[in-house]
């Protein structure tokens, strides 16, 4: 199998798996945000079930280095606490939960063909634009 | 707790682990959606290959409910927010992403699994904007 092809199954994998974890459907996923109301704690389970693979997956990448196809593997170096991050994340999680919404889900659901969706989806890239060109020049 | 449904969570996230330990092992990259996806948006200095993995991926994301439904029905997609907040919070995902490095994928499952602190505090983070707002929003307003 070629490298590309398997990074096509991943995104089909990574797909059903969140189609099937419940973190596709908005109202789940505030659902599990309500932590003082009617909390539904499954999506904690995603990522239990998600780093128990990943653990295995990223200690071997560590490992070894080097892909399946002996290319170098790129993982991220970056260890240092900033303010960025913090706020940031903080900023991603209002978001998170206004909508239901984060990006992977948002872009599944986009591809079942929902209008709310497609909304999401394309103020999160002028939200990523507006990150990347305007905020990142204007802070130089 | 009606709707609880640990079971197939615990699968999902089993495969969303495994679609991860896929990607870094064959491509070298990492399964952080808002990343790949800010990606396909940078013109600068970029090959071909820049390009190529990020789209592959989006669109086995994008299929995969289609795929998905071949084998089963689709469990339900409920949104509640208005057109209005839906463009606000797509902004504040796509700008807090951004500025964070990552978002749920990225940081709470590539990066927690790989034990890095940088992540845990982002996910930290998010969680807890994420339960506030969801505070005011179910039980204040």
């Amino acid at each position: 199998m070629t490298k590309h092809m398997m990074t096509l199954i991943a995104g089909i994998i990574f797909g059903i798996g969140l189609i099937l974890s419940g973190m596709t459907n908005p109202s789940k996923v505030i659902g599990f945000l309500d932590i003082t109301g009617n909390w539904d704690p499954s999506l904690a389970f995603v990522m239990v079930g998600a780093i128990l693979v990943g653990f295995f997956g990223f200690r071997k990448a560590e490992q070894t280095n080097t892909t399946l196809f002996c290319e170098p593997i790129h993982l991220p170096g970056k260890t240092h606490i900033s303010k960025e991050l913090i706020i940031g994340s903080l900023l991603f999680g209002a978001g998170w939960a206004l909508a239901g919404f984060c990006p992977g889900p948002a872009i599944v659901a986009l591809g079942a063909g929902y209008q709310e969706a497609i909304t999401f989806v394309i103020a999160m890239l002028l939200g990523m634009l507006i990150h990347d060109n305007l905020y990142e020049t204007l802070k130089k | 707790m009606e709707n609880f449904t640990p079971i197939q969570s615990l699968v999902g996230g089993l495969l969303i682990g495994l679609s991860a330990s896929i990607l870094i092992l064959s491509s070298g990259k990492i399964a952080g959606i808002s990343g790949i996806v800010a990606g396909l948006m940078q013109f600068k200095n970029t090959s071909k290959e820049h390009y190529i993995w990020r789209i592959l991926f989006i669109t086995g994301l994008v299929i995969s409910s289609y795929l998905y439904s071949l084998l089963m029905p689709l469990p339900a997609t409920e949104i509640s927010a208005s057109y209005s907040t839906l463009m606000i919070a797509g902004l504040l995902v796509g700008f807090g992403t951004r500025m964070g490095s990552g978002c749920t994928s990225g940081h709470g499952i590539c990066g927690l699994s790989r034990l890095s602190l940088r992540s845990l505090i982002a996910t930290m983070s998010f969680m807890l904007s994420g339960f506030i707002v969801t505070y005011v929003l179910v039980h204040v307003i």
